[in-house]
């Protein structure tokens, strides 16, 4: 049972399942494989956000800016779509994640060249990335009949029982993953979080490590930013407000230190589901609205405190393992 | 404790009643018996002179009579009486008080809080009484001759100025032993006579100094009797102005160094890294050397002489501001760790801890890290060419863990020192730069630490080894390098090389 407790992820897998079977009791349906892709398909878009967030979390830093950096994507592929109704899907796509990227790179620079604390640089970038959303639309929408039926139809194309949105996610998972554990890259953003002199002494850049970060976390960030405005069905300047601190919730619910150097994965998607089940169980299961952001909160807490006991416990085998070697030389 | 000790201590001593008295005191951690039975009193008015090589015990002994650390062993006794200290708090209220090398106070504070920081006087509803402290740190400034404000931030003062606010503190609380870190590290000769002067005015008050410091003439100027310590121990003590300096280096070096070292004699071979006028803005200027194939050389000095700012400045992790450095004897230049690791030149920190390792990631990833270009394939981590590498080095260092992939945080201290090692290793470096390489482990560790710096030299690494400790430089360098406040002090060969011209090199009692 230990053994259990210690591996996070799995505690946290069957904390899932324990909610998802608990809500199926005062809910019909909600265990059912339907709800569950859709619960999924709900999800998706904050697990793309949250590994964005997970890879500048694992170097020491944070991006505050992820949310205003997808709104403001959104919008400049919405209106593209509507302007120019003859832009291929796929360029439109493209050019979400260049344009994230760019913004995530600018988050980047500063960070690395002028050495702003990230929580500055982001906090700084999000307004003006909101503000250049409005700028750039005027404060308009784009609305459904403006876009394309394609901008709007494949993400929600079914391939295999499951929608092309909630394929994207998953890749992005297997991609994001394979980046963290199989390139220098990834390894890279681990040692320069776990312990940056010791990274910078074993030849790491560490800044240019949170760096590409950001850049990977902008990146994903734009391509929600499509994702979104598809799924939705409209842009305005105010999409996804506030969204950037579930992305974070999902990271610290996961298991990722906010202190950095320490993340699965694994953890992250499952910290995001987390907050998807809750965020589709409550309605369901007839809990207000207002009451739901109190209650996803006090869960934010819940596993934050769960974390700083699991790092306490790690205090203590310390401390045992030097007991005995000091009974030892006494 | 010890004869010799109680012998030499209490017949130098006047027979007034110390105001502190440790006895027979022991202080052992995991590993390393940090303090052996160390007597020591401490009399109203004096100054005493605490001496000893880094790793002797000093610092554990302040933090003792700090209350920071509850030795093992021995007792304390303020004004004859036994006393514990259960905390820092405890020895503050017991009169005995610390100024650190690096103050420990507030840059965003004013003067006054920082004085009062802790114990600041109430007003009568249990308010902080600002008025009061104002006024009170006034006068204690004035006391020390200085007419610092009170309500101006400590920021904007120079280092100087900072020691007079610690001391200030420090006699805010009424303070009757007075603990001074070596506080002439950062000061300038003016501000050491006034140091020195307000060390006096605390001697006409009765207070009993301790004094910690490595540079003999202030202590000669300053000090009334000495306690040299080594490994532990104290080695001897009576009246400073009757001993000469040659009996206190004796004392602090102790044994004949040259028989307990492994180094073997070595094939010393042609020039490897070539060093002219390597220069840093602020750091350290004009050191030139050779370092030769099979080669270890010593780099001796104080603390804060710029041997390990040298030492990082040839691994790149900072620009030099002229010089140059040429390897088998083509020009390289070296703008960062990577291009440093590149060429073959490595740089095992200090601090194991700090600068080392990531305590949360496996141990074969922490060896690997400065070698992932070698064990990646095609741009791809490649986690069988990881684990080879460090199996090969773990077997080599003899390195106990369950398994390789468990975080380097669960080892012990002297299996971490061996991951940092073995990380440098694969590498395959050329030259290899060692910072304080047994710095707070054990004896016995330290004779295979030494051992195996020896058998990388044999087998043709040039070792360039940055060490405080005078036995270690003297039994293992073929050549010592000396530094002084950022410059050279001589370059010196292993054959008849004593103690004595080392410590005058580093001191400047040429």
């Amino acid at each position: 049972m230990r053994n259990l407790l210690k591996n996070r992820e799995l505690l946290l897998g069957l904390i899932i399942v324990g909610m998802i079977l608990g809500f199926s009791t005062r809910a019909d349906n909600f265990a059912s494989p339907g709800n569950l892709a859709n619960i999924f398909n709900d999800t998706s878009i904050l697990i793309i956000l949250a590994l964005g967030q997970m890879v500048v979390v694992l170097t020491k830093s944070i991006d505050l800016s992820v949310a205003a950096n997808l709104a403001f994507t959104g919008m400049a592929v919405a209106m593209l779509d509507a302007a120019y109704p003859g832009l291929p899907l796929a360029l439109l796509v493209v050019l979400a994640i260049g344009i994230g990227a760019m913004l995530g790179a600018i988050n980047g620079l500063l960070v690395w060249i002028l050495q702003i604390p990230p929580i500055v640089v982001t906090l700084g970038t999000l307004t003006i990335y909101r503000g250049m959303t409005f700028v750039l639309s005027g404060g308009a929408w784009v609305n459904a009949h403006q876009m394309q039926p394609d901008f709007l139809g494949i993400p929600r194309m079914l391939v295999l029982g499951l929608p092309i949105l909630s394929w994207v996610a998953i890749v992005v998972v297997i991609l994001v993953g394979f980046i963290l554990t199989r390139t220098p890259f990834g390894r890279s953003t681990y040692a320069a979080g776990g312990n940056p002199v010791a990274a910078a002494y074993a030849g790491i850049d560490v800044g240019r490590a949170r760096f590409l970060a950001f850049v990977l976390s902008g990146a994903l960030a734009g391509l929600s930013g499509y994702l979104w405005v598809s799924r939705y069905a409209v842009a305005y300047v105010d999409i996804a407000i506030g969204f950037e601190l579930d992305s974070v919730a999902a990271n610290v619910i996961g298991g990722v230190s906010i202190a950095g150097g320490i993340g699965t994965v694994i953890g992250t998607v499952l910290g995001a589901l987390f907050l998807g089940v809750i965020k589709n169980a409550l309605p369901v299961i007839g809990i207000s609205p207002f009451a739901q952001m109190a209650i996803s909160g006090i869960v934010i807490v819940l596993a934050v405190v769960f974390n700083a006991r699991a790092e306490r416990r790690k205090g203590r085998i310390i401390l045992r393992d030097r007991a005995p070697a000091s009974e030892v030389s006494a | 404790m010890t004869a010799q000790a109680s012998k030499i201590g209490t017949g130098a001593l006047p027979a007034d009643t110390p105001i502190l008295e440790m006895r027979g005191i022991s202080q052992v951690f995991p590993g390393v018996k940090a303090l052996d039975g160390v007597s020591i009193a401490l009399h109203p008015g004096q100054v005493t002179a605490l001496i000893g090589e880094n790793g002797a015990g000093k610092s554990t002994l302040v933090k003792i009579l700090t209350g920071i650390y509850r030795p093992n062993e021995g007792e304390i006794l303020v004004d004859g009486k036994p006393v514990t200290f259960a905390n820092a708090q405890a020895a503050i209220h017991a009169g005995v008080t610390a100024i650190h090398q690096e103050t420990v106070l507030f840059d965003e504070l004013t003067v006054g809080e920082n004085i009062f920081l802790g114990h600041a006087p109430r007003t009568r509803f249990g308010l902080i009484d600002w008025r009061q402290i104002n006024e009170r740190s006034r006068i204690l400034m004035q006391a020390l001759e200085s007419d610092i404000d009170p309500t101006t931030k400590l920021k904007d003062f120079s280092i100087a100025q900072r020691h007079l606010v610690a001391i200030a503190r420090a006699l805010s609380v009424e303070a009757r032993i007075v603990i001074m870190d070596e506080p002439t590290a950062a000061l300038s000769r003016k501000e050491i006579d006034d140091l020195f002067r307000i060390v006096e005015g605390l001697k006409r008050q009765g207070k009993a100094i301790l004094f910690i410091s490595h540079k003999f003439d202030e202590l000669y100027e300053i000090a009334d009797n000495y306690a040299v310590f080594r490994d532990g121990r104290m080695v001897g003590s009576g009246i400073l102005k009757e001993t000469p300096q040659g009996e206190i280096v004796r004392l602090m070096v102790g044994r004949d160094v040259h028989d307990v070292f492994p180094k073997m004699p070595a094939v010393i071979g042609p020039s490897v890294l070539s060093v002219k006028g390597y220069s840093h803005e602020t750091e350290f200027r004009d050191i030139s050397f050779d370092l030769r194939r099979g080669e270890i050389l010593g780099v001796y000095g104080l603390i804060g002489a710029g041997r390990s700012e040298l030492g990082q400045s040839l691994f790149g992790m900072t620009r030099p501001a002229a010089g140059s450095l040429s390897l088998e004897g083509k020009p390289i230049t070296i703008s960062s760790p990577a291009d440093a690791i590149a060429a073959g030149i490595v740089y095992v920190p200090e601090e194991r801890g700090r600068h080392g390792l990531a305590l949360e990631m496996p141990i074969y990833q922490n060896m690997s890290l400065p070698s992932l270009i070698r064990t990646s394939l095609a741009g791809f981590l490649k986690t069988t060419n990881e684990l080879a590498l460090a199996r090969r080095y773990a077997e080599r260092l003899d390195l106990r863990a369950a398994a390789l992939s468990v975080p380097v945080g669960t080892l012990s201290g002297g299996n971490q020192q061996k991951v940092v090692i073995g990380k440098w290793l694969a590498t395959a470096p050329k030259v290899i730069i060692l910072d304080e390489p047994t710095k707070g482990i054990d004896i016995g560790s330290k004779a295979a630490v030494h051992g195996f710096i020896s058998e990388l030299a044999g087998e043709g690494l040039s070792i360039i080894m940055i060490s405080s400790e005078l036995p270690e430089i003297l039994g293992m360098s073929d050549r010592v390098l000396v530094m002084r406040e950022g410059l050279s002090a001589g370059l010196y060969e292993r054959e008849g090389l004593s103690a004595e011209t080392l410590v005058r090199a580093a001191t400047g009692n040429a």
